[in-house]
């Protein structure tokens, strides 16, 4: 069983203009010792997805439906009291920006050591202690815990807040863009890090990024979120590799590689629908190449294909004839502003 | 004859040491820029790749004379323009344009579009009449794609997408006709999907044009899609300089060999190497007299941290290190 299931979880924001979907129906699962990648645009829910997760979400928002079960139990279902037990001690989150919530005025081992003793329950030399513990443990000299924030490169902040965040050994962290604002050199060893710490603490990691390489280098599972959907997920190699959904095909070819010098970049034309009035079919259709009458009026569920695979798409198990011309079909959509004509169905 | 030349530039900030240390007259300085030379021909492209903080857009900010030079020349098509001042530095903007990172702070909110681009070209007195200045205006949006053009005129900035935006930056920086431009991380603020459209759109235009174009980026994948030639900077110096195809599959500096290393790859397939440096670059306040990286080198030798290294040519790229000189 996985450890972190969500079942066609909503959630929405008011708005002076009515509510906006910023999750609609997302699911996806997290089993134990894996870790899963949620990659998606600005604006895609992503982030409202883990906060929901927790029961954190800002003021204004409120999940509409579904469930989010970890072991079994589903947490929507909990009284708050009862949520607290699952918060931090079983599911921690290093929040976006987290680096720069640290307090400036306070040594950064005492707010560590104030934050466990206050909402973790540890007496003031249990957490001490810990804290040189966790340190040691994302690769900080635990001389550092006297330091103030300032005196701390953004690299050393991002591991003092996952080392806050493992405090209470929880079986899952999830990691908001937890290396976007590092310099490429700190953030591969921050990746590292990470990648250490699952091995060794057996943790299990949701990972929230725009960045399809971070996934590439951290996840063993991927799942694409778009308008507020999962569209599709499974094993990283595998829908990297052959991905099923157009809207997956579309963010490969838009994808600089380092590595490859013969490459043309294509941009997916448009842009994501406004999710105050979320479209009716697929959220997609728009900016999709490959749409046909039915993506207009129906939006697809995403649909398992085995082997962990799932994607949200009428034409998914066409997959690899339209991987074939998605290149030129997305180039060409963008040069004519038009969606052009499906290739004909086999 | 190269159109830009940069020579030794240098641009130092004093500290403000309080009272007490300006009467014992120990003046500190951080150097942002200590000592860059590079030249680029007409209508070649460059990159600038560092980490940030190594001071690649001090360097744009001061070939744009956007910032006055402490020490150093820079000649534009033959001209020293590093004290241009006035009418003089008037006309030069007109040749050399900017394309901002941030698409939604580079716009004036109060201005419609239309009136952000009329701007430039009132500024620099371009165009017989009004009609004609609006004229070059719809010429200008058509040919970022935009189009139709006058459905944007009266749109503000919030009304359109990042992409839409920067896609005026970039109209607005060529409307002046100018044969240098330079972009700081012209894309670093979109989404992945507009992006490539973004890179695409410059391309073109800049090839088509002919224009001189310097890249500002931190993202080397980018700098490989874009440019012919990569500058790398670390700590305000130039480390390696050289064909981009060059200087990523062979990198020769052992600061450039980290960070192509450190880029991840979005193909799973490809393991990253090891990266074997210690992370965060120091401050450029107390340069040592040896190489800049001598600190976190993993071949640092003795010479580095006696001996600053300077640019010398090796296997067709410029590296500033001595594991490839005789110096040792």
């Amino acid at each position: 069983m996985a450890l972190l299931d969500v079942s066609s979880l909503s959630v929405e924001y008011q708005s002076l203009y009515g509510p906006v979907h910023a999750v609609r129906g997302a699911s996806l699962s997290v089993s134990a010792g894996r870790a899963l990648g949620l990659v998606g645009e600005s604006g895609c829910g992503k982030t409202t997805l883990a906060r929901a997760l927790i029961g954190v979400l800002p003021r204004g928002a409120r999940v509409t439906g579904g469930a989010v079960r970890v072991d079994g139990t589903d947490l929507l279902r909990l009284p708050p009291e009862a949520v607290n037990e699952y918060r931090w001690r079983r599911i921690a989150i290093v929040p976006q920006a987290a680096m720069d919530s640290l307090d400036p005025v306070q040594r950064v081992g005492d707010q560590m050591v104030e934050t466990m003793v206050l909402r973790g329950g540890l007496t003031r030399d249990g957490a001490r202690a810990r804290a040189r513990e966790l340190f040691r443990l994302v690769g900080l000299e635990p001389e550092r815990l006297r330091l103030f924030p300032h005196e701390l490169s953004g690299g050393m902040k991002q591991r003092a807040v996952i080392a806050l965040a493992l405090a209470l050994r929880p079986q899952l962290v999830i990691a908001d863009e937890p290396v976007t604002a590092l310099d490429v050199i700190v953030q591969h060893q921050v990746l590292r890090t990470l990648r250490d710490l699952r091995q060794a603490l057996d943790l299990s990691l949701l990972l929230i990024t725009h960045d399809i390489s971070v996934v590439a280098h951290l996840c063993d599972d991927v799942a694409v979120m778009y308008a507020g959907r999962i569209v599709e997920s499974g094993p990283v190699a595998e829908v990297f590799a052959r991905p099923r959904h157009p809207y997956t095909m579309g963010l490969r070819n838009a994808f600089p590689s380092l590595r490859d010098s013969q490459e043309h970049l294509v941009p997916i034309e448009g842009y994501p629908p406004d999710l105050a009035s979320p479209p009716r079919g697929c959220a997609f259709a728009e900016r999709c190449p490959f749409a046909v009458p039915r993506c207009w009026d129906e939006d697809p569920d995403l649909t398992p294909f085995g082997d962990g695979l799932s994607a949200a798409c009428h034409r998914a198990h066409e997959a690899a004839m339209l991987r074939d011309h998605a290149a030129e079909a997305f180039e060409r959509m963008a040069r004519d502003k038009t969606p052009v004509a499906p290739p004909e169905a086999k | 004859m190269p159109i830009l030349e940069v020579d030794r530039l240098e641009k130092h900030y004093p500290l403000h040491s309080g009272l007490l240390g300006s009467l014992v007259g120990a003046r500190r300085f951080v150097h942002a820029v200590n000592g860059v030379s590079f030249a680029l021909d007409e209508g070649a492209n460059m990159g600038l790749a560092g980490e940030s903080g190594c001071g690649k857009t001090t360097t744009a900010k001061l070939i744009l004379r956007l910032l006055t030079p402490t020490g150093g020349a820079i000649r534009f098509a033959g001209a020293d323009i590093a004290a241009l001042q006035g009418p003089g530095l008037l006309a030069y903007r007109r040749q050399a344009q900017f394309v901002f990172q941030n698409p939604y702070e580079a716009l004036n909110p109060r201005f419609t579009i239309l009136r952000a681009m009329l701007e430039p070209l009132i500024v620099h007195g371009i165009g017989a009449s009004a009609t004609d200045r609006v004229l070059r205006v719809a010429e200008a949006l058509q040919q970022v794609h935009l189009d139709p053009p006058e459905a944007f005129f009266m749109k503000y900035p919030h009304q359109l997408s990042g992409g839409q935006l920067q896609r005026v930056v970039i109209a607005r920086a060529l409307l002046v006709g100018p044969s240098l431009l330079v972009a700081d991380e012209p894309v670093s603020m979109l989404d992945v999907s507009v992006r490539a459209g973004v890179l695409n759109l410059m391309r073109d235009l800049t090839r088509r044009r002919g224009l001189t174009t310097l890249y500002i980026s931190h993202d080397l994948a980018l700098i490989r899609y874009m440019c012919t030639t990569t500058a790398v900077m670390y700590l305000g110096t130039i480390c390696e300089i050289g064909p981009t195809a060059e200087i990523i599959e062979h990198p020769k500096h052992p600061y450039t060999q980290a960070l192509v290393a450190a880029v991840p790859d979005p193909d799973p397939a490809r393991a990253a190497p090891a990266v074997e440096i210690t992370e965060g670059m120091p401050t450029p306040l107390h340069l040592p007299p040896g190489c800049p990286f001598a600190d976190r080198c993993p071949k640092v030798m003795e010479v580095c941290r006696r001996i600053r290294p300077q640019l010398q040519p090796v296997e067709g790229v410029q590296v500033a290190c001595h594991l490839y000189g005789e110096a040792h």
